[in-house]
């Protein structure tokens, strides 16, 4: 009788681990880990060194994935607000990204002389309330006209690239000033890269308004039962524009990043297909892509593994090219593990193990 | 309903592939959103050696060519192009010019169509896509319309058309090659940075590449992997060799973008770039800011791929109108390629395209 009862236990246990949304995250950081360590037992090596500027850094595999993951992470806070609540996901964010970049230079090119730092102060917030209009206009066609996401942000999705281009009159500034370059590279005299500190930034903030405010309980009400959230008092399309907003913020952050990185921008392939790997950290994440209960810290984490992916097939010496084949792998047995068919499947299955078992 | 939905980010992802990759793969213009700037110096330049010429309409009577192109939006590369059609083709040169862009081939042919139908004398022509223009070139050639290319050939029959003023992609390699074997260095370490693959210039530019590593013992392929013309990625692919610890000491980039992300990825790694450093620095387009770093030495080569083609357009219609035939039906555009040791601000005026 005993024994059963630890057996029970530690059944629930093991059901607890798999059933936990980090779950599926975390295996694919371990099963990445492995290949890694299998190939290259060096890849954990974190090393200082100085920059061309005489700056200690660190470097190392890993120092790589947190910087280049991060632009990655802070999307998947405003993706997975916008799967929670809209069922759907945005498709323009690569788009959206170069506006936002573009806004930035077109505002510091005009600039002239003067203080810098204010100046990308006044740049940095003038492309956030372009991104956030963006992010509102994707809203209010989802929310208003009811128009499906992947639609709705189809629009900017193909018009976007061109719109940045027209913003700075299809000019490409190069932006020289070193002040800029801290954002996507090292601030002197922290060898942390500082899109690493930006992302924790922003992670930290979403948190805080998460525990702090009722947009998490209210975003995952609306995309649960639409209808009854508005008779609970809730306004459904108003918390839908939200999750918009807030990810063309998100955007926005996004854009100074990749900006700063190279210091200048290219409309036609800045931030490319980054909402697909968006989209996958949220789905990685474990979250459902149709709308409803989320779990941030699992899509931000899911974001990092992601990148840990990329990096790992760049290590490999796989071709650009096939990246997306790697990706669309992972997205098929995603996709399979969290159908409902498979999902009943595996019940059974566990049952009939249990059966068996007590037999 | 998760399945649908997945499935249909799929197909978009799909669809966004293919129109990327076709547009990567028509693009002649190695670089598909360098610096979209003016590039007046050069374009005025030609503009005074043609009206030192003798103007090929001295009584009066203009010469009606009509011109398509490509959207001067596209590239850096497409605005400098245009802009120094524009300048060739003027009522002070001899011509009346109508100019029609696009980027779809369709919109293009009925622009051809167009113009054939108001009775222009020379059509010239930089097709967005090589199929499809047989009928437009046989009703053109009915109307006694000639039919000039300019930057980008075609799939018709060459009876078609009077000339084809293209660049030579594999030359563009060739030349780049050439130059980085005259380095004279004991071992050639090379991260080869592509492309989008299928392109004409990733075809050319890739070719004598790869032909010398694997025709000499001493030249390796440290790494070699498109960046599809994006900065970013080619950071990404350099930081990860220099994570690997492979030793380099050429970057052999296709473009200027990824020449410049290649060497963001070396300067936070602490890593010489330059004349008479660690790593030599090759890029292609003759970006001004590019050539810049050139002059500066802290790049080592840029090759150029010429979008100055109105002279030759010129030339080619002046030979017609004086009744010549025309000896090659191929004009191959002539181009350089630039070493940082040599180079100057002229050159830097003069061939460089974009803002500085």
């Amino acid at each position: 009788m005993q024994k059963n009862e630890v057996k029970k236990s530690n059944d629930n246990f093991f059901m607890n681990i798999v059933r936990n949304q980090m779950f599926i995250p975390l295996l694919a950081l371990a099963i990445l880990a492995l290949f890694n360590l299998i190939a290259d037992p060096g890849f954990i090596k974190i090393s200082i060194k100085e920059n061309n500027m005489g700056n200690p850094v660190l470097s190392g595999f890993l120092i790589t994935v947190l910087d280049s993951g991060s632009e990655l992470a802070i999307l998947a806070i405003g993706m997975t607000l916008v799967t929670a609540a809209s069922g759907g996901q945005d498709i323009s964010v690569g788009a959206a990204v170069a506006i936002a970049g573009s806004v930035l230079l077109r505002i510091l090119r005009g600039a002239g002389t003067g203080n810098f730092g204010a100046m990308l102060l006044v740049a940095f917030l003038v492309s956030c309330i372009v991104a956030m209009l963006f992010g509102a206009f994707n809203g209010v066609l989802v929310a208003y006209f009811k128009i499906q996401p992947m639609i709705a942000t189809l629009i900017l999705y193909t018009a976007g690239r061109s719109i940045a281009a027209w913003i700075n009159n299809n000019e490409l500034p190069v932006i020289s000033d070193p002040f800029l370059g801290y954002f996507g590279g090292f601030i002197p005299g922290i060898p942390i890269p500082t899109p690493f500190f930006i992302a924790i930034i922003c992670v930290v903030v979403i948190f805080l308004v998460l525990k702090f405010t009722n947009l998490g309980l209210y975003t995952q009400t609306v995309g649960i039962n639409e209808n009854s959230a508005r008779l609970n008092g809730l306004n459904p399309k108003m918390i839908k524009v939200i999750s918009f907003v807030v990810l063309g913020l998100c955007v926005a952050v996004v854009g100074l990043i990749k900006v700063s990185r190279i210091s200048t921008i290219n409309y036609s392939v800045i931030a490319k297909d980054i909402e697909m790997d968006a989209i996958l950290a949220v789905a990685l994440g474990g979250n459902a892509l149709g709308g409803g209960k989320f779990n941030m810290a699992a899509s931000i984490f899911g974001a990092y593994v992601i990148q840990f992916l990329t990096q790992t097939l760049y290590k490999f010496k796989v071709s650009a090219d096939a990246l997306p084949a790697y990706k669309a792998v992972v997205v098929i047995v995603l996709v399979v593990i969290s159908a409902p068919a498979v999902k009943e499947w595996m019940g059974n299955m566990t049952k009939k193990f249990k059966v068996k078992e007590v037999a | 309903m998760l399945r649908k939905k997945v499935a249909m980010l799929l197909a978009v992802a799909m669809v966004a592939a293919t129109v990327v990759g076709c547009g990567g793969g028509e693009s002649k213009t190695d670089a598909p959103a360098d610096d979209a700037a003016k590039t007046e110096e050069p374009a005025a330049e030609d503009a005074e050696a043609d009206a030192d010429a003798e103007a090929p309409a001295a009584d009066g009577e203009l010469i009606k060519v009509g011109i398509i192109n490509n959207d001067p939006n596209e590239s850096g590369y497409r605005t400098a192009n245009v802009e120094d059609l524009k300048a060739m083709f003027t009522e002070e040169n001899g011509y009346d010019a109508q100019f029609q862009y696009s980027l779809k081939n369709d919109e293009q042919i009925t622009y051809a169509k167009q113009m054939i139908t108001d009775g222009i004398d020379y059509l010239l022509l930089s097709a967005a896509d090589t199929a499809g223009w047989d009928p437009v070139l046989q009703d053109a050639q009915a109307a006694g319309t000639k039919v000039i290319l300019f930057d980008r050939t075609i799939d018709a029959s060459e009876d078609l058309y009077e000339a084809s003023i293209v660049s030579d992609m594999p030359a563009e390699g060739a030349r780049a090659v050439e130059w980085l074997a005259g380095q004279g260095l004991d071992e050639y370490n090379i991260i080869h940075i592509q492309g989008v693959m299928g392109s004409a210039a990733q075809v050319g530019r890739t070719g004598a590449l790869d032909e010398k590593v694997a025709a000499e013992d001493n030249w390796t392929l440290v790494s070699q992997q498109t960046a599809e013309w994006n900065a970013e990625k080619a950071q990404q692919i350099v930081q990860s060799v220099i994570d690997s610890g492979e030793k380099f000491n050429v970057i052999y980039a296709e473009n200027d973008d990824m020449a410049k992300g290649a060497v963001a990825a070396l300067d936070a790694a602490n890593i010489t770039h330059g004349v008479g450093k660690d790593v030599i620095i090759m890029g292609f387009d003759c970006n001004k800011w590019a050539l810049k770093e050139l002059l500066n030495q802290n790049w080592n080569y840029d090759g150029q791929c010429n979008p100055f083609q109105a002279e030759y357009i010129d030339d080619v219609i002046k030979q017609l109108e004086n009744g010549e035939e025309i000896a090659e039906k191929t004009i191959i555009l002539e181009e350089k390629g630039f070493d940082a040791t040599e180079i100057t601000q002229e050159d830097i005026d003069q061939y460089g395209i974009g803002e500085e």
